[in-house]
């Protein structure tokens, strides 16, 4: 991108709300870089718009949430819920990621180049996430649908309540949540997990050699007489 | 006893057990048979200390009266002053409650919509998202920010005239919700992204944020989306009022929402709505004494709901401190559930046999989760949804409306308010030492108030 196209706001100057509203009106395809975002939370929230946005800097809580279309690229660590029901658009993290990544993400792409805490893609509704490192226990709680790649290990209680999601994991899976499954990979799963990483723009993934989660759906309905375990 | 005939000599007088009643033989029966625990619908149906228990103390010499129908009596309320660009201005301070399409059928979400535009309130969304014929419909409609966030969408979230997130419903504080597979029908399921026919557990606790502080910044954030224009509303199961109250105005809350245990649900465990929550009575005095605490009363904006039936109990409501109240079962109840008869193709048709299918009858159904409501009301069964003519229904649910602001205003004005937001928890005593306490209103002919005074 041009930098000299590159319009700036600077986050201390005008705080979160004055960077949120000048950001609304720049028009679609616009590139802007926020500097000084000082840990703020809520920048770039409820954006329906094609813009370029870096963020130099660390982010808070909600860095992108609610968006529908907007490129993020953070060159710092974010806080809570980054990119939370996320509809489409790219979140790329040059960092890592505190609890809640990409929290009931409906579309769109999710790329965590360091670690993600606790409850990554938690109720995932169709986004898909790509964690270069390792994820924190409860990942992808109660996720309906999307794809998560993990490039590391992954925590305890993988996959706990999983609907239609799908999580790899190049690492080691610590534990698996209440009817979550080590699954097959098929040709398709290879070529997802393929597509993920070349999206993500990671090189570290063997795509022949990830483990597959997903729902072993003996909990879609309930019968208290076949001892469901929860 | 003689075996040959069958019968002993002498009757006994039957006699029930006060421990082991009927209902509570059957219930221990169906246990056993099924190993589950009974789901329905509806809120708590035992008797809990309610707004029945009180009683206006209207204008005599010392006050006096207005003239019932000849001086105006304001019933115009504003929901979201304190922060939000763009409050809620209602004609009425009576709107409809969340409830999802899914549990409700779209002929009831569009009926209820309409009937609240026309009276000039608002009505709510529910889990699972906003649809175009209710977004249509309503001119207020309050968007609903669950655990779940089925069907949630940002563009939904800047068409709403103002957000309410969830933290519980009276029904089942401290639960998630519930839509068996029968009602997880293709348009519901696609809304919600679960198969179809999935037994769909709703989430209990929000996936992005924990706590009081966490919700300070997602108010904040719901507050950046929408250009800080939206008034944010924050609903609660009334269970710890008081704090809850004081944290949610803390976290930044322009209106404070709280459900009473009799609140109802479209589906949960009985165990849950009969055993959870306190009642609604206590809930609005402790809500409104904790918005006093913290200095906010009129800029904070305290809604009441569970069990509100009649102009009375709005009234009463109001009196004891809320700024307005919600109805969800009582105006399903003027769309027609568990009405008898249903209107289809100007023609009246019994549904009586319809409810035995569902073992029960017109006036005691809470069936919503079988999706087979007989009258149209919760359910997606194509055939049966047919049997609620959203026009009818909508025009049933405005005369209910109407007719609960009509007593409403008869009860303002008796006590000489020219504005029903006047009532004052000094219009009230109570008829029971229970409601005196809860209310903290005296028992009626004493200055007593448990609790308070001697």
């Amino acid at each position: 991108m041009d930098a000299l196209t590159q319009t700036v706001l600077n986050c201390r100057e005008l705080g979160v709300t004055g960077v949120n509203r000048a950001l609304r009106q720049l028009p679609d395809g616009s590139s802007v870089l926020i500097a000084e975002p000082r840990g703020a939370h809520n920048i770039g929230v409820g954006m329906m718009g094609k813009w370029d946005i870096t963020v130099d800097g660390n982010a808070g809580y909600y860095l992108g949430g609610l968006c529908d279309g907007p490129n993020f690229t953070v060159n710092g660590s974010v806080g809570w819920g980054v990119g939370e029901n996320l509809m489409s658009g790219l979140i790329r993290v040059i960092g890592n990621a505190s609890e809640s990544a990409g929290a009931s993400a409906h579309g769109g792409l999710l790329v965590i180049t360091g670690d993600a805490s606790l409850r990554c893609g938690i109720s995932l509704k169709g986004g898909d996430i790509a964690v270069a490192g390792g994820v924190g226990h409860m990942t992808a709680f109660m996720a309906q649908a999307g794809n998560i790649l993990v490039g590391g290990d992954a925590g305890d209680s993988l996959g706990d309540s999983l609907y239609e999601a799908v999580i790899y994991v190049g690492g080691k899976v610590k534990s698996l949540g209440s009817d979550a499954k080590i699954s097959e990979m098929t040709a398709t799963d290879v070529a997802k997990v393929k597509e993920l990483a070349a999206a993500a723009g990671f090189d570290h993934i063997d795509a022949e050699n990830v483990t597959k989660v997903s729902s072993a759906k003996t909990l879609y309905n309930f019968d208290a007489l076949k001892n469901q375990r929860y | 006893m003689d075996t040959q005939a069958g019968v002993p000599e002498r009757l006994e007088p039957e006699r029930q057990s006060a421990t082991f009643p009927l209902e509570v033989i059957h219930r221990i029966q169906t246990m056993s048979q099924t190993g589950r625990y009974e789901i329905r619908g509806w809120g708590a149906k035992r008797r809990v200390p309610n707004f029945d228990d009180l009683t206006f103390v209207t204008a005599s010499v010392s006050r006096y009266p207005l003239e019932g129908y000849r001086e105006r009596c304001d019933t115009k309320t504003v929901l979201g002053s304190r922060f939000a660009s763009k409050p809620l201005e209602l004609d009425i301070p009576i709107t409809i409650a969340g409830m999802s399409f899914g549990s409700l059928s779209a002929h009831a979400k569009d009926a209820l919509g309409r009937a609240a535009t026309i009276v000039g309130t608002s009505t709510t969304t529910g889990d699972g998202g906003m649809t175009k014929e209710e977004r249509a419909a309503s001119k207020h409609l309050v968007y609903q920010c669950l655990p779940s966030r089925y069907g949630f969408n940002p563009h939904d979230v800047q068409q709403a005239d103002a957000i309410e997130v969830v933290v519980g419903q009276g029904a089942k504080p401290g639960g998630g919700g519930m839509l068996l597979g029968q009602k997880v029908s293709e348009r519901v399921a696609g809304m919600r992204t679960l198969p179809v026919g999935v037994d769909q557990r709703s989430a209990s606790r929000h996936p992005d944020w924990t706590g009081p502080d966490d919700l300070t910044i997602k108010i904040a954030e719901l507050r950046e989306a929408t250009n800080w224009e939206k008034p944010i509303y924050v609903k609660f199961g009334a269970t710890r009022v008081a704090n809850d109250v004081k944290l949610a105005i803390a976290a930044g809350a322009d209106v404070v929402v709280i459900d009473g245990m009799q609140g109802g649900t479209g589906a949960t465990q009985e165990v849950f709505i009969e055993h959870a929550g306190i009642p609604t009575l206590p809930a609005v005095r402790l809500a409104a004494e904790a918005i006093r605490e913290v200095g906010k009363t009129g800029e904070v904006q305290l809604i009441v709901s569970g069990g509100i039936r009649s102009g009375s109990d709005v009234a009463k409501a109001l009196a004891l401190g809320a700024d307005a109240v919600s109805i969800g079962v009582a105006s399903l109840i003027a769309l027609g559930c568990n009405a008898s008869h249903y209107f289809k193709d100007g023609e009246e048709h019994d549904a009586t046999a319809d409810y035995l299918a569902l073992g029960t009858s017109p006036g005691h159904c809470n069936r919503c989760e079988t999706g087979r409501c007989p009258v149209g009301v919760t359910t997606q069964d194509p055939i049966l949804t047919e049997r609620l003519d959203p026009e009818i229904s909508k025009q049933w649910v405005v005369n209910y409306l109407k007719a609960l602001t009509m007593e409403l205003t008869t009860l303002a004005r008796a006590c000489g308010k020219s504005s029903v937001h006047n009532l004052e928890p000094e219009d009230l005593v109570a008829l029971t030492i229970e409601a005196a306490a809860m209310a903290k209103v005296p028992l009626a002919g004493t200055s007593w108030i448990p609790g308070h005074s001697f």
